[in-house]
């Protein structure tokens, strides 16, 4: 996602014939200059509503301000916290965890039923389980959220499922627990990005050639070496894919969190999404919440690039 | 094994497993919808056939709970930012494909870094410039703020659409004597319609989906949009389920319909836009 190259549109210039030379400057810088109007209404609103209120952010990042009276410059001190505060490196720590259920379950799920999908004979059907599999995706994370809060309440349907098949004594309050409330709340994330990772893996088979899947048989290759060996290296481009989509999710998480626990109880789920919100808008702490802001702007960019880098290089 | 008995095991192995993920997603949907046809004030009953069918649910959420006027505020933001960004990212994706724009190399780059910049990192400042502006709890802070989030995609979107027009296309246009801005609307958009169709189906999905910008630029109760009037309805205490259900089922409903009829745009559009990057 870092193409930083355009393909540029020169004219051709034919020497000798045509307009003298400086009345072709002129046309040219006319041309460049209406060029640079077409990107104005684009570039416009991005800076002034994107990019400078980052800019402005890593600057309030210096100070200590509680978003009411004079800010006091402070250095790099709320870096500092950032670093050492046990409540934030606890959000680090459980955005970590997330990358596990928005990331790498769903990658593997993906991957495991689209090897099994990809190559059977018949293709009845598919276009209507790609419809459905998608619609995690569309709805608003807030009704997700709504959703799945009656999925693990205490008389919910995971524990009506639970009770109905005789494992009564498992029953929780899944997103009241200190020891489930995280992992339950992953598991909601696996739920809205499985389906978009199987159905791009879907979509990435269908590029393979069936007569590399033949030739590899013919070598004696079993339905697990032929899955390491054949569909996960030439899978490459879309794990990368799914890998930046689902890490950005899983470390900028808000919506769903908000909802669901609310970073509850105690501290078991918060994640840098919900105390940049705390501590901004609630905590008179908008130094720090920029400091983190600008931290976790950071790690997204490098963690973006890191998986860029690891796409292109040979299998 | 035999190739034979391997094919045959897929054969069923396949349908089992698409099974077993259609139902895993379904189910949640379905224990909504059937909490939404409970009479009112039933309590959470998990996956149970409701007493009849109790539609007033969705009438009290249209009016007594206020989600008609909720949905309203976000058709407008959505009517205000779809029609803008898509056009915005044309022109600049149409001249960063196909013109010799100062610095269009460098100018691209810095568009895509957008990709990269989570909304936590905006929204802070947003809220206190857009106050000092006296643009917080109005239709055109919101839908600037949207604007500008939604625009590096749309960039990247539009400007690989128009690489892969023919370049002779747009040559012959000029021989023609048609100056750049009719060789883009009478030449390139009539075979332009997919991608543009596209762009607004995934804008329209993701602005009507968006939290937290409308969480934090709008403070008004009675101006906030569907999704943070749910999130915020969902906060109260003795919520009455079948009420909040009928009301997610509202709320949800213009995704939902414009996903099924534009589906092919949407699906395709978010695989091949993140292919393409």
């Amino acid at each position: 996602m870092t193409t930083t190259t355009t393909p540029r549109a020169t004219p051709p210039v034919h020497k000798g014939t045509g307009p003298p030379a400086g009345a072709r400057t002129a046309t040219r810088r006319r041309r460049r200059a209406v060029a640079l109007l077409y990107v104005l209404p684009a570039l416009l609103p991005y800076t002034l509503f994107a990019v400078l209120p980052a800019l402005h952010t890593a600057y309030l990042s210096l100070f200590d301000w509680d978003g009411v009276t004079l800010p006091t410059f402070v250095g790099f001190d709320n870096y500092r916290r950032v670093a050492t505060d046990p409540q934030l490196r606890a959000a680090a720590w459980h955005a970590g965890a997330l990358i596990v259920f928005f990331s790498v379950l769903p990658i593997s799920l993906g991957l495991v039923s689209a090897a099994l999908v990809a190559r059977r004979s018949g293709r009845r059907g598919t276009s209507l389980i790609r419809t459905l599999l998608f619609l995690p995706q569309v709805i608003p994370l807030v009704a997700v959220a709504i959703i799945w809060r009656w999925v693990y309440a205490e008389d919910g349907t995971l524990n009506q499922a639970l009770r109905a098949i005789g494992l009564g004594h498992l029953t929780d309050s899944w997103l009241g627990s200190f020891t489930w409330s995280l992992p339950a709340v992953g598991l909601i994330g696996t739920w809205v990005v499985a389906g978009l990772c199987m159905v791009l893996f879907l979509s990435g088979t269908q590029r393979i050639d069936q007569e590399i899947y033949e030739a590899a048989r013919m070598d004696g290759a079993g339905p697990v070496r032929e899955f390491w060996s054949v569909t996960v290296p030439l899978l490459r481009p879309e794990i990368a894919v799914a890998l930046s989509i689902t890490v950005i999710a899983a470390l900028s998480s808000f919506d769903l969190i908000y909802i669901t626990t609310g970073g509850g109880p105690g501290n078991s789920t918060v994640v840098p999404g919900i105390l940049i919100y705390r501590l901004a808008f609630g905590g008179g702490a908008v130094g720090l919440a920029s400091a983190l802001a600008v931290v976790l702007t950071a790690v997204i960019a490098v963690a973006v690039v890191v998986i860029n880098r690891l796409s292109r290089e040979a299998p | 094994m035999t190739a034979r008995q391997a094919r045959q095991q897929r054969d069923v192995a396949a349908p089992a497993v698409l099974a077993v993920f259609v139902a895993v997603v379904l189910v949640p949907f379905l224990s909504l919808l059937l909490a939404s046809l409970q009479p009112a004030g039933t309590p959470l009953t998990g996956l149970a056939w409701p007493d009849g069918v109790h539609l007033e649910n969705f009438v009290h959420a249209w009016s007594a709970a206020g989600f008609g006027p909720l949905l309203r505020s976000s058709a407008v933001i959505a009517l205000a930012v779809v029609p803008a960004a898509v056009l915005c990212a044309t022109l600049a994706g149409y001249a960063l494909a196909t013109m010799d724009v100062p610095g269009g190399g460098k100018l691209y780059g810095y568009v895509l870094l957008g990709l990269s910049i989570p909304t936590e990192v905006t929204v802070i400042p947003l809220y206190y410039d857009l106050r000092a502006l006296g643009l917080t709890n109005t239709v055109p802070g919101l839908a600037l703020a949207e604007i500008a989030a939604f625009m590096p995609f749309g960039v990247f979107w539009m400007r690989a659409h128009f690489a892969t027009m023919p370049r002779s296309l747009i040559e012959a246009a000029r021989l023609d004597g048609a100056s750049s801005w009719t060789t883009l609307w009478r030449v390139l958009m009539p075979s332009s319609r997919p991608a543009v169709t596209t762009l607004g189906v995934l804008y329209f999905v993701w602005s009507w989906n968006q939290f937290l910008l409308p969480l934090i630029l709008i403070q008004d109760p009675a101006k906030r949009t569907a999704p943070a009037g749910l999130g915020f309805f969902t906060g109260q205490y003795n919520v009455d389920v079948p009420l909040l259900a009928a009301a997610t089922l509202i709320v949800i409903a213009p995704v939902v319909l414009v996903y099924l009829f534009f589906q092919r745009h949407f699906i395709n559009g978010v695989l091949s836009g993140a292919l393409k990057g």
